[in-house]
């Protein structure tokens, strides 16, 4: 009935290669955004900011990071928590070393230099394929972690061994540290996560997204019409490693305040992600989404009932949660390997025709 | 007279020998499911635990499931009180083994046929979380001891042999006896496996299923009777490995995590190859005790066994993308 291209008529070329050709589609972007922005950091609690929110955007930034890697690039990478740590190091030693530079940059640069490092474990990705690279990759989780562990200098000789985020505002209001207000924390995440959006959805449907889709199809076929694999497997493994960065870098220094790195950045995370994008859906950024709010939201709820509802004790809870996860990970994989994503464009294409069946 | 410091190299050397083989133990249950059936197994390392922790619970008689069922009920059960021997106990977690081996692909993989190799990767890594929790809820999570009757501690008779190599300072090789139980069972595993698939009918069906799905097909070979079978072998090894690894370090979540150790194992033998397995195996069970003995411990602060395998598994792979062993990957378009 609303929901279609019919009567939408684009008169410029601008308007013909917009992001959201339905007028539908495009004014719940910005009631999305509206409601993101103007409505919930004015609401926002504590409980709600910290065990939903916060980390909901921030791993919604690694999985779209990741989801550009595995995605739509084809590489299949394990060592997104390793990566992660690189981004929440680099902000550290930002941080403690620039105190008078403000964090959004120190927070863009971890992404960069996050990049450099994801790129430089990519370069084998040119000769290994496949799970051969997967396992590659763990190569990358498991050093980063020991570096950070071993090397005194990453954690400026701190007697625990640990990281803590100082005190630091943007225009006026505290950020990180023990005293910040939810909103704010909720606040930089949001806008780092519609950058990443942005920017992720916008470089995936330009002509760099398409090399990688090729590349990711068949890379010996993408050769031969003219796409360097070189290039497009290396600016995947950049892009990606720079948003995955910023992630670590916020998961540090906004969410947790304090890491030990083998507990918050060891091979679970890496997991975590890659279930988020897979049950998401590969290859769709708003699967980045949809997986990391699964995933987010599903031990909170399991926890909810099984502790809060039933009163079980939260050792039993635990084993429970661990059962029900894997199950579900089956069930979703066996019902619709595609993802969320891919039931958001059934709805879709259904809604497009709907109430005619035709 | 050797120098002393020549002496601990060796003894180094064999000590990572003997860890190799263990390495290559789970390799091994890796390498046999994915011939079969193109599946790469996460779930490897925590079908160890869970047969090492259904073994335990077996042959001390504990209740399954005794903290779910004293929560729901308000009950106090947890042992039946009775011991199951060792052999009986063994021969039923074989017997669970199978069970899980036919419920793996009667329930998960039947319907994942045809799907892409990282959905496959992504269902076992579902299976291994599965799996944990399922068998921590059973038989409980505390750590375990596994004693099924393995000779433990150095082999004295190792040590008095050879105190005479070194100087007043050496006093022999210390090897562990259970280290030398568990290279023997190996062996005499990957004897067993290779006259299994060389010699009976199930094992030339398995290697005709591992050569080509479609031919085996045509000649009336069943493939889920064969990837039952798999998933049963591959569970068997599991548990001797689950064994081994219990009885030397205890029952604990922590086992599960040879599976990550039998990765650059795999990477360096070839997933593809049961004698790059042992190979890849004993080679990252030396290569990474030398590297912590010579390199590690003296310059880069230890604990370096976590990460060098990979980088050595990572480095070769550039040189030799299929590794050691692996069939050569040609890629048409």
């Amino acid at each position: 009935m609303f929901y279609r291209e019919s009567g939408d008529f684009s008169e410029t070329y601008p308007a013909d290669s917009q992001t959201f050709p339905i007028k539908f589609d495009r004014y719940r972007y910005y009631a999305v955004l509206v409601v993101a922005f103007l409505i919930i950091p004015f609401i926002v609690n504590d409980y709600w900011a910290n065990a939903i929110l916060v980390p909901f955007l921030i791993y919604a930034i690694a999985a779209i990071g990741l989801n550009i890697l595995v995605g739509y690039c084809g590489q299949v990478s394990l060592g997104t928590g390793g990566f992660m740590a690189v981004g929440a190091y680099a902000c550290y030693k930002l941080m403690t070393a620039f105190p008078d530079v403000s964090i959004m940059f120190h927070i863009f640069i971890s992404g960069g230099i996050t990049a450099a490092v994801v790129t430089l474990f990519g370069l084998p990705s040119l000769r290994i394929k496949g799970f051969y690279l997967a396992v590659a990759t763990l190569a990358a989780q498991f050093f980063l972690v020991w570096l950070f562990n071993r090397v005194a200098w990453f954690y400026n000789y701190s007697a625990s061994g640990q990281i803590n985020a100082p005190d630091r505002a943007v225009f006026g209001h505290l950020v990180t540290g023990p005293n910040t207000d939810a909103w704010a924390k909720y606040m930089i995440c949001l806008v780092f996560l519609t950058f990443a959006g942005i920017v992720a959805r916008n470089l995936t449907r330009g002509s760099l997204g398409r090399k990688w889709s090729a590349i990711r199809d068949m890379d010996i076929a993408a050769e031969i019409i003219g796409v360097n694999p070189l290039s497009a497997k290396l600016s995947a493994f950049a892009i990606s490693g720079f948003f995955i960065g910023i992630s670590g870098a916020l998961f540090f220094s906004v969410y947790l305040g304090a890491v030990e790195v083998g507990e918050a950045f060891g091979i679970q995370k890496s997991f975590l992600v890659l279930f988020m994008i897979i049950i998401g859906g590969l290859g769709s950024v708003f699967g980045s989404f949809a997986g990391a709010a699964f995933m987010v939201l599903l031990p909170v709820l399991l926890k909810n009932v099984l502790v809060g509802g039933l009163g079980w004790d939260t050792a039993l809870a635990a084993h429970l949660e661990f059962i029900i996860v894997g199950a579900l990970i089956i069930v979703f994989l066996i019902a619709e390997p595609h993802g969320l994503a891919q039931l958001w464009r059934v709805a879709k294409e259904k809604l497009r025709l709907w109430p005619f069946p035709h | 007279m050797l120098p002393d410091q020549f002496l601990f190299g060796v003894e180094v050397m064999l000590n990572g020998l003997m860890a190799g083989v263990l390495y290559a133990l789970v390799a091994l249950g890796f390498v046999l499911i994915f011939k079969a059936s193109g599946i790469f197994n996460y779930a490897q390392g925590v079908m160890a635990l869970f047969g090492a922790l259904t073994l335990v619970g077996i042959m001390d008689g504990q209740v399954p499931f005794a903290h779910l069922i004293n929560s729901i009920f308000g009950t106090d059960v947890h042992h039946f009180g009775w011991h199951v021997p060792a052999f009986l106990s063994i021969l039923l977690v074989m017997v669970v083994m199978v069970g899980l081996a036919w419920c793996v692909q009667h329930f998960i993989f039947r319907h994942l046929v045809g799907q892409e190799p990282i959905i496959l990767f992504m269902a076992t890594i579902g299976l291994a979380y599965f799996m944990e929790g399922f068998g921590d809820l059973m038989w409980n999570s505390e750590i375990k001891k596994l004693d099924i009757g393995i000779p433990q501690g150095g082999s004295m008779w190792i040590e008095e042999a050879t105190s005479f190599l070194g100087g007043t300072n050496f006093y022999g090789f210390f090897i562990d006896k259970l280290e030398i139980v568990a290279s023997l069972v190996a062996v005499v595993l990957v004897i067993v496996l290779v006259a299994f698939a060389q010699y009976t009918k199930e094992g030339r069906a398995m290697r005709a299923v591992a050569d080509d799905h479609q031919a085996a097909l045509s000649v009336g070979i069943s493939l889920s009777f064969i990837w039952v079978l798999v998933w049963s072998l591959a569970g068997f090894v599991a548990l001797v490995a689950g064994i081994m690894w219990g009885a030397k370090s205890g029952v604990q979540f922590s086992l599960s995590l040879i599976a990550l150790k039998a990765l650059p194992v795999l990477m360096l033998g070839g997933f593809t190859s049961i004698p790059g397995a042992i190979v890849g195996g004993l080679i990252v069970g030396v290569g990474e005790k030398i590297f912590e003995f010579l390199i590690g411990a003296p310059f880069l602060g230890g604990a370096t066994e976590n990460w060098f395998a990979y980088m050595l598994a990572l480095v070769f792979l550039v040189f030799r993308p299929q590794g050691l062993f692996g069939e050569k990957i040609i890629e048409r378009v």
